[in-house]
């Protein structure tokens, strides 16, 4: 079986600032994977390189057979962006939002049809926000407002999805609202990509998971990731990755 | 005098008429423009693009060339110019705005002073509603009919590039290219309000109505109407005001624009300050008993 994602000697450079070095990582159509590391490891980087944002210094990526850019007019990806990275003010509401997952579908003014209304009522549904389709963005709750951006992606009918720390500043019922949508979703055949801190939900959450420190330390098994061993290494308490941290 | 002769008696002049055309024509095209550029946070740009355009400008006067053609070109020089000196340099993105624009700006005040023509450096720098011509009408007309086409044309791809180029990015969309075309429809409004409130005022006409317009709604859609009313009304007070206060027209339209920005910032219905204080002071009373 072909890989839904593979990722190989992938290296991203800010300036001087080595944010990612020869990542090699594969990942299954069908499966939930959480992406573990601290604040600055790379994971928002490692997202946005195989979204084709920011460009690789070195290193090959391959989605579904295709090269990314191939993939993104396939609209094969769907992207939750973290919350920072959105501007929750904005005077978009909910079902706007959700529609932008069809653009890529519409003609050149974008203007949806009954299709598209439809795909969208029913993205609504299923992360159960139809109630508040009208409600500006920002006036969600943090889960709800990551459930609207789930609901872009399954109204974009992406193969793949990305969640860039999906659960920060959730509530524990949303959380488990949002983890039980997830396998839901890779039961669908999907691709998911979580990046997380919070290790408590991992063990329900992902089939696999990557502990990312610029560089891959571990991907397998969530018990072994969870190893006190492998999350010192992860955290930068082992004294050997004492200097990465600064 | 009667409030028909109050609103009557301007009309009687044909360059009052074109004057109040004129003027709503730009207002309108600025505000749906500014609706964007004030969710993104490009007023500063809008400020330097409008300011940079001049050289464009003035070369294609000479050349016999359309001004929006030297404006756009003088629009995209002026954000290349920043972009690369932001770059290769540690000067902080404001200073590198400040420094490109005032620079081109200068350019084209130089321009002006070598070459021969009837156009008066005062009519740029502070507009000439009022001195406008046939021809400047239908050359204001035609570039803002194709700014607002292609505004409301892509206008569901420049919301979506203003709320998450990110997205955009992931499905295809081009980013750099929806960037390129707000360039491009900002360097051609700058011209068609440069000719009406000088370069000066136009960043005014560019941020004012947008910024109104999403102090009164949560709807995109909603702003792309509020903001062009707004924006026409103001000019048309501030025309008449000109007219019978025998005072400078530019000024006194964005003066009305910004006296409505206040009192909407003030009594807007559901974030103005008073109704929100109001609102809390209420609420403390019913709690108090
Ligand atoms: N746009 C950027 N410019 C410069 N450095 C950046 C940029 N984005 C991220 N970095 C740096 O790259 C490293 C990885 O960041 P990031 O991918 O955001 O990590 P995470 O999402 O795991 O917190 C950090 O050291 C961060 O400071
Ligand atoms: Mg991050």
């Amino acid at each position: 079986m072909t890989a839904a994602i593979e990722v190989s000697g992938l290296t991203v450079r800010y300036g001087e600032i080595v944010a990612l070095e020869g990542v090699d990582l594969r990942l299954e159509a069908g499966r939930v994977t959480g992406l573990i590391g601290m604040n600055g490891s790379g994971k928002s980087t490692l997202f946005k390189a195989m979204l084709g944002i920011v460009r690789p210094d070195q290193g090959e990526i391959r989605i579904a057979g295709r090269t990314a850019a191939e993939a993104r007019r396939h609209g094969t990806i769907a992207y939750v962006p973290q919350s920072e990275d959105v501007d929750w003010n904005f005077p978009v509401s909910v079902h706007d939002v959700v529609m932008m997952g069809r653009y890529s579908r519409l003609g050149p003014t974008r203007r949806p049809g009954r299709v598209d209304r439809a795909a969208v009522a029913e993205a609504l549904d299923r992360v159960e926000l139809s109630e508040y389709t009208q409600r500006q963005i920002g006036q969600l709750s943090g889960g709800q407002r990551r459930r609207a951006f789930v609901a872009r992606g399954i109204a974009q009918e992406a193969g793949i999805m990305f969640l860039d720390e999906p659960f920060a500043g959730v509530d524990k019922r949303s959380e488990a609202t949002i983890v039980r949508l997830l396998r839901e979703l890779a039961a669908d055949q999907r691709t998911i990509l979580v990046s997380t801190h919070d290790l408590h939900a991992l063990p329900d959450l992902a089939d696999e998971a990557i502990l990312l420190l610029r560089r891959i330390l571990f991907q397998g098994s969530v018990s072994e990731a969870l190893r006190p061993e492998s999350l010192a290494r992860c955290f930068g308490l082992d004294p050997l990755e004492q200097d990465t941290l600064s | 005098m009667t409030l028909l002769d109050f609103l009557l008696e301007p009309l009687s002049y044909d360059f009052m008429v074109r004057a109040l055309v004129t003027t709503v024509v730009a207002a309108v095209v600025c505000a749906v423009l500014s609706c964007w550029l004030v969710l993104i946070g490009w007023s500063l740009l809008g400020d330097a693009v409008s300011h940079a355009v001049l050289p464009g400008v003035v070369l294609a006067y000479m050349l016999g060339l359309p001004f929006g053609v030297g404006a756009v070109i003088f629009g995209f020089l002026a954000v290349g110019l920043i972009g690369a000196i932001r770059s290769t340099s540690r000067i902080k993105e404001d200073a590198v705005i400040g420094i490109v624009f005032t620079t081109l700006f200068a350019l084209g005040l130089v321009l002006i002073s070598v070459v021969p023509s009837q156009t008066d450096l005062n009519h740029i720098i502070f507009g000439n509603i009022l001195g406008i011509s046939q021809s400047d009408q239908l050359q204001i007309g035609v570039l803002a009919a194709v700014a607002l086409v292609l505004l409301l044309f892509k206008r569901r791809d420049l919301t979506l590039y203003a709320f998450d180029p990110v997205h955009a990015h992931a499905i295809g969309l081009s980013p750099r290219r929806l960037g390129g075309l707000l360039l491009g429809v900002l360097a051609l409004t700058a011209v068609v309000a440069l000719q009406v409130v000088g370069v000066i005022l136009v960043v005014a006409m560019l941020i004012i109505p947008g910024a109104t317009a999403y102090l009164l709604t949560d709807r995109f859609t909603r702003m792309l109407v509020i903001a062009p009313v707004l924006s026409a009304a103001s000019s048309v007070v501030g025309i008449y005001l000109s007219y019978w206060l025998d005072a400078a027209s530019g000024g006194l339209v964005v003066v009305t624009q910004g006296v409505t920005f206040a009192l909407v910032h003030l009594f807007g219905p559901r974030r103005g300050l008073v109704s929100t204080y109001l609102a809390s002071w209420s609420r403390r009373a019913v709690a108090n008993g």
